[in-house]
Protein backbone atom coordinates (compact mmCIF):
# COMPACT_ATOMS: atom_id res chain seq x y z
CA UNK A 1 0.00 0.00 0.00
CA UNK A 2 2.76 2.13 0.12
CA UNK A 3 2.35 5.66 -2.51
CA UNK A 4 5.44 5.56 -4.27
CA UNK A 5 6.58 9.24 -4.13
CA UNK A 6 8.53 9.90 -7.18
CA UNK A 7 12.18 10.95 -6.40
CA UNK A 8 12.13 14.30 -7.24
CA UNK A 9 15.29 15.15 -9.73
CA UNK A 10 15.27 18.67 -9.22
CA UNK A 11 17.26 20.33 -12.24
CA UNK A 12 20.03 22.56 -11.87
CA UNK A 13 21.78 23.03 -8.67
CA UNK A 14 19.12 23.05 -6.20
CA UNK A 15 21.03 21.40 -3.34
CA UNK A 16 22.60 23.33 -0.93
CA UNK A 17 23.79 22.61 3.26
CA UNK A 18 21.62 25.18 5.24
CA UNK A 19 23.22 26.41 7.97
CA UNK A 20 21.39 26.13 10.72
CA UNK A 21 23.06 27.95 13.83
CA UNK A 22 25.29 24.95 14.94
CA UNK A 23 28.02 26.48 16.97
CA UNK A 24 31.18 24.62 16.58
CA UNK A 25 32.97 23.56 20.00
CA UNK A 26 35.77 26.62 21.14
CA UNK A 27 36.54 25.27 24.76
CA UNK A 28 39.70 24.12 25.15
CA UNK A 29 40.51 21.04 24.31
CA UNK A 30 42.17 18.38 26.38
CA UNK A 31 44.25 16.10 23.96
CA UNK A 32 45.57 13.00 23.24
CA UNK A 33 47.54 13.06 26.80
CA UNK A 34 44.01 13.62 28.72
CA UNK A 35 42.09 11.07 27.01
CA UNK A 36 45.33 9.03 27.95
CA UNK A 37 45.16 9.61 31.59
CA UNK A 38 41.45 9.09 31.53
CA UNK A 39 41.65 5.89 29.77
CA UNK A 40 44.16 4.94 32.41
CA UNK A 41 42.71 6.10 35.71
CA UNK A 42 39.46 4.21 33.96
CA UNK A 43 41.16 0.59 33.78
CA UNK A 44 42.90 1.15 36.72
CA UNK A 45 39.74 1.82 38.66
CA UNK A 46 37.74 -0.64 36.67
CA UNK A 47 40.60 -3.48 37.87
CA UNK A 48 39.59 -3.23 41.63
CA UNK A 49 35.89 -2.86 40.14
CA UNK A 50 35.62 0.83 41.48
CA UNK A 51 32.86 3.04 39.25
CA UNK A 52 31.55 -0.85 38.37
CA UNK A 53 28.42 -2.89 39.69
CA UNK A 54 28.62 -4.27 43.12
CA UNK A 55 28.81 -7.44 42.19
CA UNK A 56 32.40 -6.68 39.90
CA UNK A 57 33.65 -5.33 43.09
CA UNK A 58 33.07 -8.64 44.89
CA UNK A 59 36.13 -10.52 43.24
CA UNK A 60 39.02 -8.18 42.91
CA UNK A 61 38.34 -6.79 46.90
CA UNK A 62 38.41 -10.60 48.11
CA UNK A 63 41.41 -11.31 46.26
CA UNK A 64 43.13 -8.10 48.01
CA UNK A 65 42.13 -9.26 51.13
CA UNK A 66 43.16 -13.33 50.40
CA UNK A 67 46.41 -11.56 49.59
CA UNK A 68 46.67 -9.32 51.97
CA UNK A 69 45.39 -11.22 55.37
CA UNK A 70 48.09 -14.06 55.53
CA UNK A 71 50.68 -11.30 55.50
CA UNK A 72 48.36 -9.40 59.13
CA UNK A 73 48.57 -12.53 60.19
CA UNK A 74 52.52 -12.98 60.03
CA UNK A 75 52.99 -9.87 61.14
CA UNK A 76 50.70 -10.60 64.23
CA UNK A 77 52.58 -13.43 65.19
CA UNK A 78 55.82 -11.97 64.76
CA UNK A 79 54.90 -8.97 67.25
CA UNK A 80 53.46 -11.51 69.70
CA UNK A 81 56.46 -14.01 69.46
CA UNK A 82 59.02 -11.20 69.70
CA UNK A 83 60.77 -12.89 66.76
CA UNK A 84 64.25 -12.25 65.34
CA UNK A 85 62.80 -11.86 61.95
CA UNK A 86 59.59 -12.45 59.72
CA UNK A 87 58.23 -15.94 59.01
CA UNK A 88 58.35 -15.32 55.14
CA UNK A 89 60.72 -13.04 53.39
CA UNK A 90 59.21 -9.95 51.51
CA UNK A 91 60.77 -11.62 47.97
CA UNK A 92 59.14 -15.21 48.89
CA UNK A 93 55.67 -13.64 49.31
CA UNK A 94 54.49 -13.26 46.07
CA UNK A 95 55.51 -16.98 45.25
CA UNK A 96 53.80 -18.62 48.02
CA UNK A 97 50.72 -16.61 46.82
CA UNK A 98 50.57 -17.13 42.68
CA UNK A 99 47.66 -18.70 43.15
CA UNK A 100 45.92 -15.51 44.07
CA UNK A 101 47.70 -13.28 41.58
CA UNK A 102 46.84 -15.57 39.13
CA UNK A 103 43.56 -15.59 39.15
CA UNK A 104 43.36 -11.88 39.62
CA UNK A 105 45.34 -11.60 36.52
CA UNK A 106 43.15 -14.16 34.81
CA UNK A 107 39.86 -12.63 36.08
CA UNK A 108 41.08 -8.68 35.99
CA UNK A 109 42.93 -8.65 32.15
CA UNK A 110 39.60 -9.72 30.04
CA UNK A 111 37.24 -7.65 32.10
CA UNK A 112 40.00 -4.61 30.95
CA UNK A 113 40.01 -5.91 27.40
CA UNK A 114 37.66 -8.75 26.26
CA UNK A 115 34.85 -6.43 26.64
CA UNK A 116 35.68 -3.27 24.40
CA UNK A 117 36.32 -6.32 21.93
CA UNK A 118 33.26 -7.92 22.22
CA UNK A 119 31.15 -4.99 22.68
CA UNK A 120 32.75 -3.20 19.44
CA UNK A 121 33.90 -0.26 21.55
CA UNK A 122 37.07 -0.06 20.43
CA UNK A 123 36.74 1.32 17.51
CA UNK A 124 35.19 4.41 19.44
CA UNK A 125 38.14 4.62 21.45
CA UNK A 126 40.24 5.47 18.14
CA UNK A 127 37.65 7.74 16.93
CA UNK A 128 39.06 10.12 19.90
CA UNK A 129 42.52 11.30 19.93
CA UNK A 130 44.36 9.13 21.41
CA UNK A 131 46.55 6.35 18.74
CA UNK A 132 46.81 2.31 19.52
CA UNK A 133 49.90 3.05 21.49
CA UNK A 134 47.92 5.17 23.61
CA UNK A 135 45.33 2.67 23.90
CA UNK A 136 47.90 0.00 24.66
CA UNK A 137 50.35 1.52 27.09
CA UNK A 138 47.20 2.95 28.89
CA UNK A 139 45.47 -0.78 29.47
CA UNK A 140 48.98 -2.40 30.12
CA UNK A 141 50.07 0.33 32.34
CA UNK A 142 46.43 0.19 34.63
CA UNK A 143 46.57 -3.73 34.65
CA UNK A 144 50.60 -3.68 35.75
CA UNK A 145 49.80 -0.69 38.40
CA UNK A 146 46.73 -2.81 39.80
CA UNK A 147 48.77 -5.77 40.36
CA UNK A 148 51.60 -3.92 41.80
CA UNK A 149 48.99 -2.72 44.06
CA UNK A 150 47.55 -6.64 45.00
CA UNK A 151 51.26 -7.90 45.61
CA UNK A 152 52.85 -4.54 47.00
CA UNK A 153 50.12 -3.95 49.52
CA UNK A 154 50.64 -7.32 51.62
CA UNK A 155 54.27 -6.07 51.54
CA UNK A 156 54.23 -2.83 53.11
CA UNK A 157 52.04 -4.52 55.53
CA UNK A 158 54.96 -7.21 56.70
CA UNK A 159 57.40 -4.26 56.20
CA UNK A 160 55.15 -2.12 58.89
CA UNK A 161 54.34 -4.76 60.88
CA UNK A 162 58.61 -5.26 61.10
CA UNK A 163 58.90 -1.91 61.70
CA UNK A 164 56.61 -2.44 64.56
CA UNK A 165 57.80 -5.50 65.87
CA UNK A 166 61.51 -3.54 66.38
CA UNK A 167 63.14 -6.21 63.42
CA UNK A 168 66.65 -4.30 62.52
CA UNK A 169 65.54 -0.94 60.35
CA UNK A 170 68.04 -1.31 57.44
CA UNK A 171 67.70 -5.02 56.99
CA UNK A 172 64.48 -5.16 56.24
CA UNK A 173 63.97 -2.01 54.62
CA UNK A 174 66.51 -3.16 52.04
CA UNK A 175 64.33 -6.84 52.01
CA UNK A 176 61.11 -4.32 51.22
CA UNK A 177 63.31 -2.67 48.54
CA UNK A 178 63.78 -5.65 47.03
CA UNK A 179 60.28 -7.48 47.48
CA UNK A 180 58.80 -4.33 45.75
CA UNK A 181 61.62 -4.38 42.38
CA UNK A 182 61.08 -8.22 42.22
CA UNK A 183 56.80 -7.71 42.85
CA UNK A 184 57.05 -5.21 39.96
CA UNK A 185 58.89 -7.11 37.24
CA UNK A 186 56.06 -9.60 38.35
CA UNK A 187 53.58 -7.43 38.01
CA UNK A 188 54.53 -6.22 34.42
CA UNK A 189 55.28 -9.50 33.08
CA UNK A 190 51.79 -11.09 34.15
CA UNK A 191 50.26 -8.19 33.31
CA UNK A 192 51.82 -8.22 29.70
CA UNK A 193 50.85 -11.90 29.55
CA UNK A 194 46.90 -11.64 30.95
CA UNK A 195 46.20 -8.74 28.16
CA UNK A 196 48.28 -10.40 25.04
CA UNK A 197 46.03 -13.86 25.55
CA UNK A 198 42.89 -11.73 26.37
CA UNK A 199 43.19 -9.53 23.54
CA UNK A 200 42.77 -12.85 21.63
CA UNK A 201 39.29 -13.47 22.56
CA UNK A 202 35.85 -11.15 22.97
CA UNK A 203 34.64 -14.07 24.80
CA UNK A 204 35.65 -13.50 28.69
CA UNK A 205 35.03 -17.07 29.63
CA UNK A 206 37.91 -18.17 27.41
CA UNK A 207 40.17 -15.33 28.16
CA UNK A 208 39.54 -16.50 32.05
CA UNK A 209 40.43 -19.98 31.43
CA UNK A 210 43.44 -19.42 28.46
CA UNK A 211 45.20 -17.08 30.87
CA UNK A 212 44.92 -19.41 34.30
CA UNK A 213 45.65 -22.27 32.04
CA UNK A 214 48.34 -20.71 30.33
CA UNK A 215 49.74 -19.69 33.88
CA UNK A 216 49.32 -22.39 36.12
CA UNK A 217 49.48 -25.07 33.87
CA UNK A 218 53.07 -24.11 32.77
CA UNK A 219 54.10 -23.67 36.74
CA UNK A 220 52.73 -27.19 37.14
CA UNK A 221 54.86 -28.19 34.10
CA UNK A 222 58.01 -27.21 35.05
CA UNK A 223 58.15 -27.68 38.54
CA UNK A 224 57.35 -31.51 37.62
CA UNK A 225 60.38 -31.58 35.60
CA UNK A 226 62.45 -29.30 38.03
CA UNK A 227 61.39 -32.10 40.88
CA UNK A 228 62.17 -35.26 38.43
CA UNK A 229 65.47 -32.93 37.48
CA UNK A 230 66.54 -32.39 41.11
CA UNK A 231 65.58 -36.33 41.71
CA UNK A 232 68.12 -37.22 38.78
CA UNK A 233 70.59 -34.91 39.80
CA UNK A 234 70.78 -36.50 43.71
CA UNK A 235 71.20 -39.61 41.88
CA UNK A 236 74.32 -38.77 40.10
CA UNK A 237 75.94 -36.18 42.55
CA UNK A 238 74.46 -32.94 41.67
CA UNK A 239 75.64 -33.26 38.00
CA UNK A 240 72.82 -32.41 36.65
CA UNK A 241 71.68 -29.39 39.11
CA UNK A 242 72.07 -26.78 36.24
CA UNK A 243 69.13 -28.34 33.87
CA UNK A 244 66.76 -26.99 36.66
CA UNK A 245 67.92 -23.45 36.25
CA UNK A 246 67.48 -23.89 32.60
CA UNK A 247 64.36 -25.60 32.86
CA UNK A 248 63.17 -22.64 35.02
CA UNK A 249 63.05 -20.32 31.98
CA UNK A 250 60.08 -21.82 31.01
CA UNK A 251 56.92 -20.64 33.49
CA UNK A 252 56.41 -16.84 34.31
CA UNK A 253 56.14 -17.62 37.92
CA UNK A 254 59.93 -19.40 37.78
CA UNK A 255 61.12 -17.29 35.78
CA UNK A 256 60.66 -14.13 38.28
CA UNK A 257 61.85 -16.90 41.47
CA UNK A 258 64.95 -17.48 39.23
CA UNK A 259 65.39 -13.30 38.50
CA UNK A 260 64.99 -12.68 42.32
CA UNK A 261 67.33 -15.36 43.96
CA UNK A 262 70.05 -14.20 41.59
CA UNK A 263 70.22 -10.73 41.48
CA UNK A 264 67.85 -9.59 45.16
CA UNK A 265 68.96 -12.07 47.88
CA UNK A 266 65.84 -14.18 47.23
CA UNK A 267 66.03 -17.54 48.30
CA UNK A 268 64.68 -20.08 45.74
CA UNK A 269 62.00 -21.90 46.04
CA UNK A 270 63.33 -24.22 43.25
CA UNK A 271 63.15 -27.98 44.59
CA UNK A 272 66.56 -28.57 46.17
CA UNK A 273 67.05 -24.88 46.99
CA UNK A 274 69.40 -24.37 44.42
CA UNK A 275 68.78 -20.54 42.22
CA UNK A 276 70.43 -19.91 39.30
CA UNK A 277 73.67 -18.54 39.11
CA UNK A 278 75.05 -15.19 38.19
CA UNK A 279 75.57 -15.66 34.73
CA UNK A 280 72.12 -17.92 34.21
CA UNK A 281 70.51 -15.14 36.61
CA UNK A 282 71.28 -12.66 33.13
CA UNK A 283 69.80 -14.75 31.04
CA UNK A 284 66.58 -14.55 33.35
CA UNK A 285 66.92 -10.96 33.57
CA UNK A 286 67.06 -10.49 29.72
CA UNK A 287 64.35 -13.49 29.15
CA UNK A 288 62.11 -11.54 31.70
CA UNK A 289 62.16 -8.37 29.86
CA UNK A 290 62.40 -9.94 26.52
CA UNK A 291 58.81 -11.09 27.44
CA UNK A 292 57.72 -7.71 28.45
CA UNK A 293 58.75 -6.00 26.06
CA UNK A 294 57.64 -8.84 23.36
CA UNK A 295 54.14 -8.30 25.12
CA UNK A 296 53.76 -5.23 24.63
CA UNK A 297 54.60 -6.37 20.87
CA UNK A 298 52.49 -8.30 20.33
CA UNK A 299 49.61 -5.89 21.96
CA UNK A 300 50.39 -3.27 19.45
CA UNK A 301 50.76 -5.60 16.71
CA UNK A 302 47.02 -6.61 17.88
CA UNK A 303 45.40 -3.26 18.23
CA UNK A 304 47.36 -1.91 14.78
CA UNK A 305 43.86 -2.54 12.85
CA UNK A 306 40.83 -2.02 14.74
CA UNK A 307 38.29 -3.66 11.99
CA UNK A 308 38.54 -6.80 14.32
CA UNK B 1 15.99 -36.76 27.74
CA UNK B 2 18.75 -36.29 24.79
CA UNK B 3 17.67 -33.74 22.53
CA UNK B 4 20.61 -34.89 19.08
CA UNK B 5 19.89 -31.12 17.78
CA UNK B 6 20.77 -29.15 21.29
CA UNK B 7 23.57 -31.41 21.27
CA UNK B 8 24.80 -30.80 18.25
CA UNK B 9 24.66 -27.33 18.71
CA UNK B 10 26.51 -27.54 21.94
CA UNK B 11 29.08 -29.40 20.42
CA UNK B 12 29.78 -26.79 17.68
CA UNK B 13 29.62 -23.78 20.65
CA UNK B 14 32.25 -26.27 22.34
CA UNK B 15 34.29 -27.43 19.41
CA UNK B 16 33.97 -24.98 16.52
CA UNK B 17 36.82 -23.14 15.18
CA UNK B 18 39.45 -22.69 17.04
CA UNK B 19 38.33 -23.75 20.31
CA UNK B 20 38.86 -26.91 19.91
CA UNK B 21 42.99 -25.63 19.69
CA UNK B 22 42.54 -24.43 23.19
CA UNK B 23 41.43 -27.35 24.45
CA UNK B 24 43.68 -30.07 22.26
CA UNK B 25 46.90 -27.13 23.88
CA UNK B 26 46.45 -28.98 27.42
CA UNK B 27 46.30 -32.39 26.61
CA UNK B 28 49.32 -32.19 24.17
CA UNK B 29 51.26 -30.99 26.94
CA UNK B 30 50.70 -33.13 28.92
CA UNK B 31 51.57 -35.72 26.18
CA UNK B 32 55.11 -33.49 25.57
CA UNK B 33 55.59 -33.49 29.28
CA UNK B 34 55.14 -37.13 29.40
CA UNK B 35 57.58 -37.71 26.84
CA UNK B 36 60.54 -35.35 28.13
CA UNK B 37 60.10 -37.41 31.73
CA UNK B 38 60.28 -40.35 30.70
CA UNK B 39 63.65 -39.54 27.93
CA UNK B 40 64.71 -37.64 31.23
CA UNK B 41 63.73 -40.04 34.03
CA UNK B 42 63.02 -43.36 32.22
CA UNK B 43 60.08 -45.53 33.29
CA UNK B 44 59.38 -44.80 37.27
CA UNK B 45 55.90 -46.04 38.94
CA UNK B 46 56.44 -42.99 41.26
CA UNK B 47 57.57 -40.47 38.66
CA UNK B 48 54.58 -41.41 36.51
CA UNK B 49 52.52 -41.41 39.63
CA UNK B 50 53.44 -37.96 40.40
CA UNK B 51 52.96 -36.91 36.66
CA UNK B 52 49.76 -37.91 36.14
CA UNK B 53 48.64 -37.28 39.82
CA UNK B 54 50.00 -33.64 40.22
CA UNK B 55 49.47 -32.48 36.41
CA UNK B 56 46.80 -34.47 34.64
CA UNK B 57 44.08 -35.09 37.50
CA UNK B 58 44.89 -31.91 39.75
CA UNK B 59 45.37 -29.67 37.45
CA UNK B 60 44.42 -30.34 33.76
CA UNK B 61 40.90 -32.26 34.41
CA UNK B 62 39.56 -29.31 36.25
CA UNK B 63 40.48 -26.76 33.89
CA UNK B 64 39.27 -29.25 30.98
CA UNK B 65 35.99 -29.15 33.03
CA UNK B 66 35.74 -26.05 33.68
CA UNK B 67 36.07 -24.39 29.69
CA UNK B 68 33.34 -27.76 28.79
CA UNK B 69 31.03 -27.45 31.90
CA UNK B 70 30.91 -23.63 31.74
CA UNK B 71 31.48 -22.95 28.07
CA UNK B 72 28.51 -25.29 27.44
CA UNK B 73 25.91 -23.03 28.25
CA UNK B 74 27.78 -19.92 29.76
CA UNK B 75 28.32 -17.84 26.54
CA UNK B 76 24.60 -18.55 25.37
CA UNK B 77 23.59 -17.23 28.74
CA UNK B 78 25.95 -14.12 28.76
CA UNK B 79 24.72 -12.80 24.91
CA UNK B 80 21.53 -13.91 25.23
CA UNK B 81 21.36 -15.89 22.65
CA UNK B 82 19.67 -18.62 24.98
CA UNK B 83 16.32 -17.36 24.64
CA UNK B 84 16.08 -18.77 21.03
CA UNK B 85 16.78 -22.62 22.98
CA UNK B 86 14.39 -21.71 25.95
CA UNK B 87 11.59 -20.38 23.79
CA UNK B 88 11.71 -23.93 21.51
CA UNK B 89 9.14 -26.85 23.01
CA UNK B 90 12.06 -28.87 24.78
CA UNK B 91 11.69 -29.21 27.95
CA UNK B 92 14.89 -27.00 30.23
CA UNK B 93 16.04 -30.04 32.33
CA UNK B 94 16.13 -31.98 28.49
CA UNK B 95 18.69 -29.05 27.35
CA UNK B 96 20.38 -29.39 30.65
CA UNK B 97 20.92 -33.01 30.59
CA UNK B 98 21.61 -33.08 27.11
CA UNK B 99 24.38 -29.93 27.53
CA UNK B 100 25.65 -32.18 30.43
CA UNK B 101 26.23 -35.31 28.31
CA UNK B 102 27.93 -33.34 25.94
CA UNK B 103 30.14 -31.40 28.15
CA UNK B 104 31.08 -34.73 30.21
CA UNK B 105 31.58 -36.41 26.92
CA UNK B 106 34.34 -33.67 25.61
CA UNK B 107 36.13 -33.62 29.08
CA UNK B 108 36.21 -36.99 29.02
CA UNK B 109 38.04 -36.88 25.48
CA UNK B 110 40.21 -33.98 25.89
CA UNK B 111 41.49 -35.40 30.01
CA UNK B 112 40.98 -39.28 29.95
CA UNK B 113 42.54 -39.94 26.95
CA UNK B 114 45.43 -38.22 27.12
CA UNK B 115 45.84 -38.99 30.88
CA UNK B 116 45.98 -43.08 29.23
CA UNK B 117 48.00 -42.13 26.72
CA UNK B 118 50.62 -40.19 28.87
CA UNK B 119 50.65 -42.98 31.61
CA UNK B 120 51.42 -45.60 29.23
CA UNK B 121 54.26 -43.27 27.90
CA UNK B 122 55.37 -42.56 31.39
CA UNK B 123 55.80 -46.46 32.64
CA UNK B 124 53.28 -48.98 30.08
CA UNK B 125 50.47 -49.07 32.31
CA UNK B 126 52.90 -50.54 35.11
CA UNK B 127 51.36 -51.42 38.49
CA UNK B 128 48.18 -49.91 36.77
CA UNK B 129 48.66 -46.64 37.38
CA UNK B 130 47.86 -45.50 34.37
CA UNK B 131 44.90 -47.01 34.41
CA UNK B 132 43.97 -45.57 37.17
CA UNK B 133 44.30 -42.39 36.77
CA UNK B 134 42.22 -42.86 33.41
CA UNK B 135 39.55 -44.04 35.69
CA UNK B 136 39.71 -41.27 38.12
CA UNK B 137 39.57 -38.84 35.51
CA UNK B 138 36.76 -40.45 33.25
CA UNK B 139 34.70 -40.32 37.50
CA UNK B 140 36.10 -36.98 38.05
CA UNK B 141 35.22 -35.65 34.32
CA UNK B 142 31.31 -36.32 35.00
CA UNK B 143 30.91 -34.62 38.39
CA UNK B 144 33.33 -31.98 37.48
CA UNK B 145 30.74 -31.01 34.30
CA UNK B 146 27.92 -31.33 36.07
CA UNK B 147 29.60 -29.14 38.92
CA UNK B 148 30.72 -26.28 36.47
CA UNK B 149 27.52 -26.90 34.19
CA UNK B 150 25.68 -26.04 37.29
CA UNK B 151 27.61 -22.66 37.50
CA UNK B 152 27.30 -21.96 34.39
CA UNK B 153 23.72 -21.01 34.91
CA UNK B 154 24.01 -19.69 38.91
CA UNK B 155 26.36 -17.00 37.58
CA UNK B 156 27.68 -14.89 35.28
CA UNK B 157 31.30 -15.26 36.74
CA UNK B 158 31.36 -19.03 36.23
CA UNK B 159 34.66 -19.83 35.21
CA UNK B 160 35.94 -17.81 37.79
CA UNK B 161 34.21 -19.48 40.51
CA UNK B 162 34.86 -22.78 38.73
CA UNK B 163 39.29 -22.03 39.03
CA UNK B 164 38.49 -20.86 42.45
CA UNK B 165 37.10 -24.42 43.75
CA UNK B 166 39.23 -26.39 41.40
CA UNK B 167 42.58 -24.48 42.25
CA UNK B 168 42.39 -22.74 45.45
CA UNK B 169 39.85 -24.78 47.34
CA UNK B 170 41.21 -28.38 45.92
CA UNK B 171 44.39 -27.44 45.58
CA UNK B 172 45.51 -25.12 48.14
CA UNK B 173 43.55 -25.58 51.05
CA UNK B 174 43.53 -29.80 50.00
CA UNK B 175 46.88 -29.64 50.63
CA UNK B 176 46.66 -27.43 54.19
CA UNK B 177 43.54 -28.35 55.78
CA UNK B 178 42.85 -32.14 56.05
CA UNK B 179 38.78 -31.53 56.07
CA UNK B 180 38.78 -30.03 52.84
CA UNK B 181 39.91 -33.21 51.21
CA UNK B 182 36.45 -34.75 52.12
CA UNK B 183 34.90 -32.19 49.84
CA UNK B 184 36.96 -32.51 47.06
CA UNK B 185 36.21 -33.98 43.71
CA UNK B 186 39.49 -34.97 43.31
CA UNK B 187 39.91 -37.20 45.79
CA UNK B 188 36.96 -38.59 45.62
CA UNK B 189 37.94 -39.84 42.19
CA UNK B 190 41.14 -41.01 43.45
CA UNK B 191 39.15 -43.13 45.71
CA UNK B 192 37.84 -45.41 42.72
CA UNK B 193 40.94 -44.84 41.12
CA UNK B 194 42.26 -46.63 44.37
CA UNK B 195 39.90 -49.50 44.09
CA UNK B 196 40.93 -49.93 40.44
CA UNK B 197 44.52 -49.80 40.96
CA UNK B 198 44.76 -51.89 44.12
CA UNK B 199 47.83 -51.39 44.66
CA UNK B 200 49.22 -48.22 47.15
CA UNK B 201 50.99 -45.87 44.61
CA UNK B 202 47.28 -44.39 43.89
CA UNK B 203 45.65 -43.01 47.59
CA UNK B 204 42.80 -41.45 48.59
CA UNK B 205 41.82 -39.55 51.91
CA UNK B 206 38.17 -40.75 51.06
CA UNK B 207 36.66 -44.08 51.98
CA UNK B 208 35.36 -45.84 48.27
CA UNK B 209 31.62 -45.93 49.56
CA UNK B 210 31.91 -42.68 50.63
CA UNK B 211 33.44 -41.05 47.59
CA UNK B 212 30.48 -42.69 45.34
CA UNK B 213 27.75 -42.07 47.29
CA UNK B 214 29.49 -38.31 47.02
CA UNK B 215 29.81 -38.46 43.41
CA UNK B 216 26.68 -39.60 42.68
CA UNK B 217 24.93 -37.28 44.76
CA UNK B 218 26.67 -34.20 43.34
CA UNK B 219 25.98 -34.93 39.60
CA UNK B 220 22.71 -35.59 40.40
CA UNK B 221 21.82 -32.92 42.69
CA UNK B 222 23.87 -30.30 40.27
CA UNK B 223 21.89 -31.36 37.14
CA UNK B 224 18.64 -31.27 39.16
CA UNK B 225 19.33 -27.53 40.72
CA UNK B 226 21.16 -26.48 37.18
CA UNK B 227 17.23 -27.50 35.46
CA UNK B 228 15.52 -25.16 38.00
CA UNK B 229 17.69 -22.73 37.53
CA UNK B 230 17.27 -22.95 33.73
CA UNK B 231 13.24 -23.14 34.29
CA UNK B 232 13.58 -19.75 35.91
CA UNK B 233 16.29 -17.77 34.74
CA UNK B 234 16.32 -14.63 34.11
CA UNK B 235 18.23 -12.64 32.08
CA UNK B 236 20.61 -10.10 33.35
CA UNK B 237 21.51 -7.00 31.56
CA UNK B 238 25.19 -5.68 31.00
CA UNK B 239 26.78 -5.19 33.93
Amino acid sequence: MAVEHPVATPAGDQTRIHNIGYRAYDGPRLGRAYARRSLYSQSLRGSYGLGRSVKSKVLPMLLFVVMCVPAAIMVAVAVATKAKDLPLDYTRYAIVMQAVISLYVASQAPQSVSRDLRFKTVPLYFSRPIETADYVRAKFAALASALFVLTAAPLLVLYVGALLAKLDFADQTKGFAQGLVSVALLSLLFAGLGLVIASVTPRRGFGIAAVIAVLTISYGAVSTLQAIADAQSLGDGGGSSGAIAWIGLFSPVTLIDGVQSAFLGASSAFPGGVGPSNGEGVVYVLVTLGLIAACYGLLMRRYRKVGL
Amino acid sequence: MYDPTVARLTYRALLGRRRALILGALPLLLIVIAVAVRGLAGADDQTAADVLGGLALATMVPIIGVIAGTGAIGPEIDDGSVVYLLSKPIKRPTIIFTKLIVAIAVTMVFSAVPTLVAGLILNGNGQQIAVAYTVAALVASIAYAALFLLLGTVSRHAVVFGLVYALVWEALFGSLVEGARTLSVQQWALAVAQKVSGGDMVTSDVGLPTATVLLAAVTVLATWYAGQKLRSLTLAGEE
